[in-house]
C-alpha cells in the first residue's frame, strides 16, 4: 500500500500531505507518525496540509488524534498550509480543530515548535481557531 | 429546471469516495461555483459519501448539474442499508451512533443550500442536496 512519507528534520518531523488520502491511508499515516515520533525521540511534528482541497470530519479527527497523541509522547503538532477555503468549510461544518495548533506555513510553524520547545512562555495561539 | 448532465457513480468502497470529490469538484468547477462553494459542497459530498458506505452499506451517488433559472450541482446518496429511525437526531451535532463525531450530517446541512433526507427503517435512505451558484 503507498504510503505518506515522513521526513525528519533534527528534532522535528515533516509530513507533507500531497494526495487525497483515503480513510485508510489517513488512519496508516496517525499509526506511521506514532511510531516515528517514539522511535525518533522527536519533538515536534509539522503536518502540512497546503496541498489539501478539503478536510473533511474524518481528516480532521485524524489531525486531532495526531496531536493528541504527540502530546503523550512529548511532541507538540503543528498543522500548517491550510488553505483559507478549507479553514472557512471546516468552521462552518463544525470542527474548530480543538488541541490542534495551526501555522500559516512550513517556516511560521517551524519558529511555532522552536519557541514553545525553547520554554518561551506566552507561545502564540493566534492562528488557532 | 433542466438537467444539464448527470451520472450515477457507485459509493461501495474508500477510494469510491475519494473518486465522488473528484467528479464533484470537477462538476461545482465548471459550473463556475466559487472556490469557497466548490470546497463546500465537495466536503459535503465526502461527508454523505462515507456515510452511505459505512452506515448504509454502500449505495451510490447520482451527480446532476442543473440550469434554471440558476447553475447549480445536486447530489443524491441512495442507500439500501438499515436506515435512520430518528432524523432529528442523526441531524443533531455530536450525536453518532459509530466512532465519528457525529458533525455529518448537521455539517452538510450548514454547508449546502437544499437539503432534504428520506428514509425507512429497514429499507434505505436517501439524501439529495443542493448548491446553487
Ligand atoms: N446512510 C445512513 N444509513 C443509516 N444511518 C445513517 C446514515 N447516515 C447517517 N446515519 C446515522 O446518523 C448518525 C449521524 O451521522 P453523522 O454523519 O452526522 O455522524 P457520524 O458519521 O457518526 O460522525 P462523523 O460524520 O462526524 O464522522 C450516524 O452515526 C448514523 O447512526
Ligand atoms: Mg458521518
Amino acid at each position: 500500500m503507498e504510503k505518506i512519507p515522513i521526513l525528519r528534520m533534527g528534532d522535528f518531523l515533516l509530513v507533507t500531505i500531497q494526495v487525497d488520502m483515503h480513510d485508510r491511508l489517513a488512519m496508516a499515516l496517525q499509526d506511521d507518525l506514532t511510531q516515528k515520533i517514539s522511535e525518533t525521540s522527536a519533538r515536534g511534528v509539522l503536518i502540512d496540509i497546503s496541498s489539501l482541497e478539503i478536510v473533511d470530519s474524518f481528516i480532521g479527527r485524524m489531525l486531532g488524534n495526531i496531536a493528541a497523541m504527540s502530546r503523550v509522547l512529548d511532541a507538540q503538532t503543528v498543522v500548517v498550509g491550510m488553505r483559507p477555503a478549507v479553514a472557512i468549510t471546516l468552521v462552518e461544518l463544525g470542527m474548530s480543530l480543538p488541541g490542534v495548533r495551526t501555522a500559516l506555513n512550513v517556516d511560521a510553524g517551524m519558529e511555532l515548535l522552536r519557541e514553545s520547545l525553547n520554554g518561551h512562555e506566552g507561545i502564540r495561539h493566534g492562528s488557532n481557531f | 429546471m433542466a438537467v444539464i448532465s448527470s451520472e450515477t457513480i457507485p459509493v461501495t468502497s474508500e477510494p469510491d469516495i475519494v473518486f465522488v470529490r473528484r467528479r464533484v469538484r470537477e462538476t461545482a468547477a465548471q459550473i463556475g461555483l466559487s472556490l469557497v462553494d466548490q470546497t463546500k459542497v465537495v466536503t459535503a459530498a465526502s461527508e454523505l459519501a462515507r456515510n452511505t458506505l459505512i452506515y448504509g452499506g454502500g449505495g451510490a451517488m447520482q451527480l446532476e448539474s442543473l440550469n434554471g433559472p440558476r447553475l447549480g450541482v445536486r447530489l443524491t446518496f441512495s442507500d439500501n442499508g438499515p436506515g435512520i429511525p430518528d432524523i432529528q437526531l442523526a441531524l443533531r451535532d455530536g450525536f453518532t451512533t459509530g466512532s465519528g463525531l457525529g458533525l455529518g450530517l448537521g455539517g452538510t446541512k450548514r454547508l449546502v443550500n437544499e437539503f432534504a433526507i428520506e428514509s425507512k427503517v429497514g429499507q434505505g435512505t436517501k439524501i439529495i442536496i443542493t448548491r446553487w451558484k
